[in-house]
């Protein structure tokens, strides 16, 4: 497979230099070890937010670094989480003394490293909480699994959480809304051909030309079930199904929809399932309230999308529209 | 022979070099039921490992130990830096300061290592995990130490092979942790790439006392 890069090795390292150049104004960049800041980090006063996890879901987290949302992202190598060493000096660096909100995708990686990293950086006398992000209702969730994976409402809960941050909410309430957000989220994904890990250099799974794979992660790991290849409709109407299930969609539900592209998809296939999407929502009741449509939350160059449903109240809503200005979310500002 | 110091420094330097030639096999492992990254992380962080030997040498086997075990944690990431972080250290803690290992001894390291993996993984035997290849080996380790056994190459072929014996057993096993929980009964059909590592890593401890 054919990629724009110098060195399987170098990836990470390559891209975080370029991101670092392209949006000087509004990150600092530290290369050993890796991690991104906000420019104007630690901003007085106000609670840090901290995220991470495998590189290869651009422009998760980096994208999402600075006014409004994150305060820093750290990034590992591609699919693989970060480890304490990184995130670790990205906390401290982050901390105003108003504590650390760690925001960490529900996977057994990232949640180790995570968790270590809280005790070293308590241990310095920081106080860190952390919202564990498991929105994915392709995995059953029970006692016998790792759970549910966190994959598209991971931006929402940034965006929310950083909003509250941002009007300075305290660190126990700052974590209280990003939880709030994923108690309030689903999503389902759908993957139309696999990706290729660069070191890895062949597709992270087999799909045949007429196959589609039913309830992927962000990973490049396989899903739930495959079947053969079906409309844009047939489609979007197979994930919403379990995610209006699960989040016990009903008559009168003002909703934020989020169809994500999975990095391999074109915008205009996006919007023909959010087109149906919404017709479904409408359906059941629910009025779209609030939309994002585009690649947030990524597999490398798989070809696919999620659909995430975010059940929105006043509060959520309002801190959703507040201003942020990041390299990959910009409004209000 | 004798498992000191330098046995350990030379275990590490095999471990690094079966991580560098089984890359490409745990990769083609992880792929068909995780992420494709188990062979680039653990070559990574043994190499590491390696770099931290030529910078000094540890004194004794706990000492090198812990070494491995802060780098594996500081260059590994996924699951695998944390585990394999904790279970060196919890092996070097066991160990503490003697200079050599007693067939007794290294049989309560490697159960100070499980036990370690165990604690932060929350693994139990059967979810198709490295669990599945370390109990084996610290049952067997224990057994070939309790017999009576002073040759401490037995104990670390009784170790070894029954932990390549476990890598081989998780292939029918359904994942209940890590990643390929999420693929439910698809994972079944498939060798556990973290239980092979494993098995690499003891064998190594063998191939060092040869």
């Amino acid at each position: 497979m054919k990629k724009l890069i110098n060195d399987p090795k170098s990836v990470v390292q390559e891209s975080v230099q370029g991101f670092g150049l392209a949006h000087a104004g509004l990150v600092t960049v530290s290369e050993d070890p890796i991690y991104i800041t906000r420019k104007d980090a630690p901003v007085a006063g106000k609670v840090g937010l901290v995220s991470g996890g495998g590189s290869g879901h651009e422009p998760l987290h980096a994208g999402y670094v600075g006014q409004g949302m994150l305060d820093a992202a750290v990034p590992g190598a591609v699919f693989t989480s970060p480890t304490p060493d990184q995130i670790l000096p990205a906390t401290l660096a982050v901390n105003s003394g108003a504590g650390v909100v760690h925001i960490v995708k529900n996977y057994t990686g990232d949640v180790l490293n995570f968790e270590t990293a809280g005790e070293l950086a308590e241990a310095e006398g920081v106080s860190v909480r952390t919202v564990l992000v498991n929105d994915d209702v392709a995995v059953e969730d029970s006692l016998y699994t790792a759970g549910r994976r966190g994959v598209g409402g991971t931006v929402l809960v940034e965006k929310i959480a950083g909003a509250a941050a941002e009007r300075g909410d305290g660190l126990d309430a700052v974590a209280a809304i990003g939880e709030r957000v994923n108690a309030n989220v689903r999503t389902m994904g759908v993957a139309l051909s696999a990706c290729t890990v660069p070191h890895a250099g062949t597709p992270s799974f087999d799909l045949d030309e007429d196959e589609i794979e039913i309830g992927i992660g962000i990973h490049g790991e396989p899903g739930r079930h495959r079947i053969p290849m079906e409309n844009a409709d047939s489609i979007t109407n197979r994930l919403l199904e379990p995610v209006l299930a699960d989040l016990k969609v009903s008559s009168g539900d003002k909703v934020l929809l989020f169809v994500n592209g999975m990095g391999g998809t074109p915008l205009s296939e996006l919007y023909i399932v959010y087109r149906r999407a919404v017709q479904v929502l409408a359906d059941a009741g629910a009025t779209v309230e609030r939309s994002l449509v585009g690649n947030y939350i990524t597999a490398l160059e798989m070809q696919g999308c999620s659909i995430s449903v975010l059940r929105l109240d006043d509060e959520l809503t309002e801190l959703w529209d507040a201003p942020v200005h990041t390299a990959a979310l910009r409004w209000g500002v | 022979m004798v498992l000191d110091a330098n046995w350990a420094v030379k275990w590490l330097t095999l471990c690094a070099q079966a991580m560098a030639e089984h890359r490409v096999e745990l990769i083609e492992l992880d792929r068909a039921i995780g992420d494709s990254d188990h062979g680039e992380n653990m070559d990574r962080g043994f190499q590491a490992v390696l770099a931290k030997l030529g910078e000094s040498t540890p004194e004794t086997p706990g000492a090198a130990l812990k070494m491995t075990a802060m780098t594996l944690m500081s260059k590994v990431g996924g699951a695998a830096g944390p585990l394999y972080g904790t279970a060196f250290l919890r092996a070097a803690t066991a160990l503490g300061d003697s200079a050599q290992i007693d067939p007794s001894a290294w049989a309560d390291a490697l159960a100070a290592a499980r036990d370690g993996i165990v604690a932060r993984g929350k693994a139990e035997s059967g979810d198709k995990t490295m669990v599945d290849a370390w109990t084996p080996a610290v049952d067997a380790a224990r057994a070939a130490a309790d017999g009576g056994s002073t040759d401490v190459l037995g104990v670390l072929v009784a170790a070894a092979e029954a932990a390549e014996a476990g890598a081989v057993a998780t292939d029918p096993m359904i994942a209940r942790k890590g990643r390929a929980s999420y693929l439910g009964e698809r994972s079944a059909g498939h060798r556990d790439p973290g239980a092979v590592s494993s098995a690499l890593i003891l064998r190594a401890a063998v191939g060092a006392a040869a």
